[in-house]
């Protein structure tokens, strides 16, 4: 094969990749179509987002149109498989639905604030979250880490004159700064190990050769401290509170949805490339995972997850401000979606996707109302919730039923996800008689202490301070069809949930290697 | 002929960069030092990376050095934006003076 026919071929392979890098293609078009709307429209405030809402229109129509691809693009670094085509869709949802909330929230239209930027972030960000749910390759993960987060640095600061913004925005960057710093030294060492960059590659090289155990842990550790950072897992999680409370309600609902679920994406992708053992060909794969080496990972997962919901469950029962007990539950959820990850079986990356849809829909729907409520009586505190049910009647329905969804009672999206997630950790069965039904025990043990917060929320605003006869606050019918929007599906899936269980049935296939 | 530096040394310096750059990140008080020290980290990581790259003869450890430079680069100018702001509205860039929110 002469210099030529090398080249040719690696045109032919180009061309092809960008055939499938499409969806990307799309959101940077809109990224700069943003920009430059921006600096033609000066007066209107709202253009960017318009542009946002229909460029991820297109980008989802071509999701979907190739949503049963498996490919990989960019010579191995990039893969198009169904599983990044769910998390896609998934992240896609939130920021159309964060961009139409962010429409509606009195905090960011205050004063002549400009949105241009705000807007444009949004759809960087979203095409960050892309890069990340489909690299193969320690690179493309570094860069898809970020390109969303330095985005977010700068949306959770937007709200510049306030001092809670800028002063989350600084904690965020030095955090975010200091954990990318701890991923990419665990990814030089992994380097060294195995000479590879590509998951595949190195998978490869642990197969073949027997690598320092010691070397290989600490790197390994370093690496699932990055991504923990991103999901908000203890003891990564010191940034989450203070960003949450401190950022703009739009954009910390954003980040405890979609940045959370891209999170996830790069974690299981890892560890399924990574560790677990390719099945030999002609085989049938086995559902649940081999790892590869002498590292029990699923046990290092295991710990993260009840130190996770254990500390996010107990800090937030004594907390009294709304969005900074909402941090603290987000943190929660992280660990019951870890409980997931733990099982490393198809069962358990599917009761993840299942849980991943229920939280979308409760968690910024939650969200959501806390930011109506902030913009008609000014607060996010605790104690100034009292009687608001009563005043604003179908926001505080709404609310309620997010909570009790959050909290996992039956017939709602949420009971559903757990439900998944807990019959994913009993059904566990490892060499040995490994089992995993200590952490099933301890997820319902703090099931059950969540009930206690998110009912303090309730009791504020239906059961106390019901004897005042304030005046009802007037909602524009937008805002109350956007609620409902959310609550529907809240609903709706979480009584016939065969819609979402289906789709994420499909949506299993990682691609491996080649 | 001068003999090779062998790779542990690298390591070693790297490793020292590494742990001087968390030291800064978790005591220093001003916000901007916090964010010299966070390059010491990067670029022990490019030391890292480049030794094992000309130890191993693979050009990929390189190639991630320059993304880890530029990406640095677009950090610490966020960074310096958010420290501005921050500036502004506090009059202060020490950390320990920023503490409206506590857990």
């Amino acid at each position: 094969m002469g210099p030529i026919s090398h080249s040719i071929n690696f045109l032919e392979e180009l061309q092809k990749s960008v055939g499938l890098f499409a969806p990307e293609t799309a959101l940077t078009v809109t990224f700069l179509l943003a920009i430059v709307a921006d600096l033609i429209f000066r007066r209107s405030r709202n253009v960017t987002g318009f542009i946002a809402l229909l460029g991820f229109i297109a980008t989802g129509a071509l999701l979907m149109s190739n949503s049963s691809t498996s490919a990989f693009a960019f010579n191995s670094t990039y893969a198009i498989d169904p599983f990044a085509n769910f998390f896609k869709l998934l992240i896609l949802i939130t920021s159309y639905l964060i961009v139409v909330i962010s429409f509606f929230s009195a905090e960011l239209y205050h004063g002549n604030r400009k949105l241009g930027e705000y807007y444009t972030l949004i759809i960087g960000m979203t095409f960050g979250m892309f890069i990340l749910c489909s690299s193969t390759n320690l690179i493309m993960i570094y860069i898809g880490i970020e390109a969303m987060s330095l985005c977010s640095y700068v949306l959770s600061g937007y709200t510049k004159e306030i001092r809670r913004s800028s002063e989350a925005s600084l904690k965020y960057v030095i955090y975010g700064a200091v954990s990318s710093g701890i991923m990419i030294y665990g990814i030089s060492l992994i380097y060294g190990l195995t000479g590879h960059l590509g998951l595949a590659e190195i998978n490869h090289s642990l197969n073949v050769a027997n690598l320092d155990h010691i070397t290989l842990l600490v790197s390994g550790m370093m690496i699932i401290a990055g991504f923990a950072y991103k999901i908000s897992a203890v003891p990564f999680h010191f940034w989450t509170p203070d960003v949450y409370e401190g950022a703009p309600v739009t954009i910390t609902a954003f980040l405890s949805v979609a940045s959370k679920a891209a999170g996830f994406a790069a974690l299981i992708r890892f560890f399924k490339v990574v560790f677990a053992a390719v099945p030999a060909q002609g085989s049938i794969p086995d559902a649940t995972w081999n790892m590869l080496g002498s590292i029990d990972w699923r046990i290092v997962i295991a710990i993260l997850s009840v130190l996770t919901m254990t500390l996010g469950n107990l800090v937030a029962l004594k907390q009294t401000n709304v969005k900074r007990l909402l941090a603290y539950s987000s943190i929660a959820h992280a660990g019951y979606m870890l409980m997931g990850v733990t099982v490393m079986s198809e069962i358990g990356v599917q009761s993840v996707l299942v849980y991943l849809v229920a939280y979308m829909f409760m968690n910024l729907g939650a969200f959501y109302v806390v930011m109506q409520y902030a913009n008609l009586i000014g607060s996010e505190e605790l104690e100034d919730y009292t009687g608001i049910g009563y005043r604003a009647p179908v926001l505080g329905i709404c609310m309620v039923i997010f909570l009790v969804s959050l909290l996992g009672f039956p017939s709602t999206v949420g009971f559903i996800g757990k439900l998944y997630i807990f019959s994913a950790v009993l059904s566990f069965a490892g060499k040995n008689g490994q089992n995993f039904y200590w952490l099933a025990i301890m997820g319902v043990i703090n099931s059950a202490i969540s009930a206690y917060f998110y009912i303090k929320i309730v009791r504020n605003m239906f059961v106390r301070g019901a004897e005042f006869d304030k005046e009802k606050f007037k909602l524009s019918p937008e805002s109350l069809v956007v609620a409902l929007i959310i609550v529907i599906p809240t609903l709706y899936f979480g009584l016939f949930p065969g819609a979402v269980i289906r789709w994420a049935e499909t949506s299993l296939k990682i691609l491996v290697g080649n | 002929m001068l003999p090779i530096v062998p790779l542990g040394y690298y390591l070693g310096l790297s490793a020292i960069i590494f742990i001087i750059g968390s030291i800064g990140v978790m005591t220093r008080r001003s916000a901007i030092i916090i964010f010299m020290s966070i390059e010491l980290m990067l670029n022990s990581v490019n030391l890292a990376f480049v030794s094992f790259s000309s130890f191993l003869g693979d050009t990929t450890g390189q190639i991630f050095v320059f993304f880890i430079m530029s990406v640095a680069a677009a950090e610490s100018a966020v960074g310096l934006a958010i420290i501005i702001a921050l500036f502004r509205n506090k009059q202060t860039i020490y950390v320990d003076e920023v503490n409206l929110m506590r857990w």
